[in-house]
């Protein structure tokens, strides 16, 4: 057992590294911290990271939401979108993914190319005139703009999954010909079982990307009875001139929560997911 | 079985297998297409039409009220010739993808090399350096960022802790645009983690021989590290310079929607935004997307069309 002394060289890397991964992580720490200090002080204690008397009161100021909203309610906004897009993308690029992967068809090279491009367009170019098309359906105020599309795959869920499915030996699919199944019946008996941990990967950055994201909500939502954590936040924001940092401070730690848990349950997904395929950029 | 069973097999088999492989073919065909038909209705519903329709709309003049009146080219002479903000915005983008880009990548490939080591704790550093990633595009971080940089922040409280004078983030539209950039550095983590998967699957014997030779540490870098992870270099360089481009949420959180101060953090989408959504220049914001476009599918041909030089395939290349 070598343990007890370590060489300089450990050392110096240790003390290297991990003081910058604290670094790094402080705005981070600070923000939690200044979440439960009064308003007032958090700028004129800023040098001083432990609060000097503990306050929840942030925390149900920042609950009681503005607009005779409470950010219980934003939560759940969330929430819904998230559950309605994560289902619609895991499962129709899980379908589009095996298409690609396994069955033979005419152009299909095509198309892979056509959703490879996609895959890398700038989305901006798509906001102007989807917005038109959604207002012209009459579909604005409300999530439909934001989670339909979901139901037509998504480029890089595709992609990841393709990659995954390439992997599961064809053997498995002529077995399971021989037994007298379908192609339907392959996908759903054979493969869909054995992804799993990839569509779990997808349904993780799908939670992610929607949980997160403002300019889609900020375009199509205009009553803040639906507004997203996003967008309450960034209300919050816009009534600055309150300063009442605080609460702003404790509502941004409050959303940042789920990520936090989703990630540390699912980390090794996450890695991997990242790691494999370049998810998320 | 009879000889003239065995003639009869084949003849059936003959007559009857072109029909059956032209229907089978067909059947394929329509199962791969069932399959796959969820992407291509909404590639055309929400991205082909749609682009179409932006182009149309590039040349009119819209406020998604009153029909397009078709003005020609006058949106893009507009742009270039009669718009100080656009160049501004373009310019301030360009720092934005050029500064922040290459960057983040030579941070993450120098954190990704550090921890590329057996240590216990690497997975600890792994999770710790990747969270900022992970949580970089929330608003919140957004909040926490402006704050952090704010006169009174902890930023300020470092700098002058260190000696150095203590700048005003918000005051200066310069500042103001580092600021969004080391938020962008800040998120490194992924592109980490995306090398150190590249960095584990370079054979260590590479290493070996190349120190028996007598290479040291900064020629096995130029030597085997760089080549080695080339492709995921170009990979990674290709998606984040996209995305860079696209950068909304810190500058739309930071500057609180106005690309300020002195519009020093007026990215690309944001004035895209702002034209199409506040002013509802629709056609203009249209052209403008466009361009946008054309600009990114340069850069990302060029970046391709220098992978030649500096991108080394396993397959072809040494072995």
């Amino acid at each position: 057992m070598t343990a007890k002394f370590k060489s300089p060289k450990w050392w110096v890397y240790h003390v290297l590294v991990g003081g910058f991964a604290l670094l790094m992580l402080y705005p981070v720490i600070w923000l939690v911290m200044s979440s439960f200090k009064p308003s007032d002080t958090i700028f004129t204690t800023a040098k001083s990271l432990i609060p000097d008397t503990w306050i929840f009161s942030n925390f149900s100021d920042g609950w009681n939401g503005i607009g005779g909203n409470s950010f219980g309610i934003f939560i759940k906004n969330t929430a819904v979108l998230v559950v309605v897009t994560l289902i619609g993308q895991v499962i129709s690029s899980a379908f589009i993914a095996f298409g690609f992967a396994r069955l033979q068809f005419k152009g299909k090279a095509l198309w892979f190319g056509i959703m490879m491009v996609t895959l890398m367009l700038p989305h901006d170019v798509l906001m102007v005139p989807q917005y038109i098309i959604f207002a012209k359906l009459g579909w604005l105020n409300s999530i439909k703009p934001l989670a339909i599309p979901a139901y037509f795959g998504h480029p890089f869920f595709i992609f990841l999954l393709v990659q995954f499915i390439r992997t599961i030996p064809r053997e498995l699919d002529e077995a399971a010909i021989i037994d007298g199944c379908n192609t339907f019946k392959i996908f759903t008996r054979i493969i869909l079982p054995l992804i799993k941990p990839a569509l779990a990967t997808a349904a993780i950055f799908s939670f992610y990307w929607t949980w997160d994201s403002l300019l889609g909500p900020v375009l199509y939502l205009n009553s803040p009875s639906k507004y997203t954590v996003s967008m309450a936040l960034n209300m919050f924001l816009s009534n600055e001139t309150v300063s009442n940092w605080g609460a702003m401070f404790a509502m941004s730690v409050v959303s940042l929560i789920p990520v936090f848990i989703i990630f540390f349950i699912f980390q090794k997904h996450v890695v991997e997911g990242i790691s494999t395929s370049g998810l998320k950029g | 079985m009879s000889l003239h069973a065995v003639k009869e097999e084949i003849r059936t088999d003959i007559t009857i297998r072109p029909v059956n492989k032209r229907k089978r073919l067909i059947r394929e065909n329509l199962v791969g297409y069932a399959f796959i038909s969820p992407f291509i209705i909404g590639f055309l519903a929400f991205t082909l039409i749609p682009i179409i329709a932006s182009l149309y709309l590039s040349f009119t003049d819209y406020n998604l009220f009153a029909s397009p009146t078709w003005i020609g080219l006058e949106n893009y002479i507009k742009m270039f010739t009669a718009d100080p903000r656009y160049w501004q915005s373009l310019k301030v983008t360009l720092i934005y993808v050029f500064a922040g880009v290459p960057l983040r990548l030579a941070f993450a490939l120098l954190i990704a090399m550090l921890l590329n080591t057996a240590s216990k704790a690497v997975g600890l550093y792994r999770t710790l350096f990747y969270l900022p990633s992970l949580i970089g595009g929330s608003v919140a971080v957004a909040i926490m960022w402006r704050n952090v940089f704010g006169d009174l922040g902890i930023v300020n409280i470092l700098l002058d802790f260190l000696g150095i004078p203590v700048v005003k983030w918000f005051g200066n539209p310069s500042a103001a645009l580092w600021m969004l950039i080391f938020l962008s550095i800040w998120q490194f983590g992924s592109s980490m983690l995306i090398f150190l998967a590249g960095l584990k699957g370079i054979p260590k014997s590479y290493y070996e021989a190349a120190s028996v030779d007598g290479a040291n540490g900064f020629h096995q870098f130029f030597k085997i590290t760089l080549p080695m992870l080339s492709p995921v270099i170009l990979f990674n360089t290709v998606m984040q310079t996209i995305a860079a481009f696209m950068t909304f949420v810190p500058a739309f959180i930071i500057s609180k929607g106005t690309g300020g101060p002195l519009d020093g953090t007026l990215l690309y989408s944001l004035y895209l935004f702002m034209q199409g959504f506040e002013f509802f220049n629709m056609g203009y914001a249209s052209a403008m997307a466009w361009v946008m476009l054309v600009i990114v599918g340069i850069l990302t041909a060029i970046i391709f069309s220098t992978s030649k030089f500096w991108v080394h395939y396993e397959s072809e290349g040494g072995r």
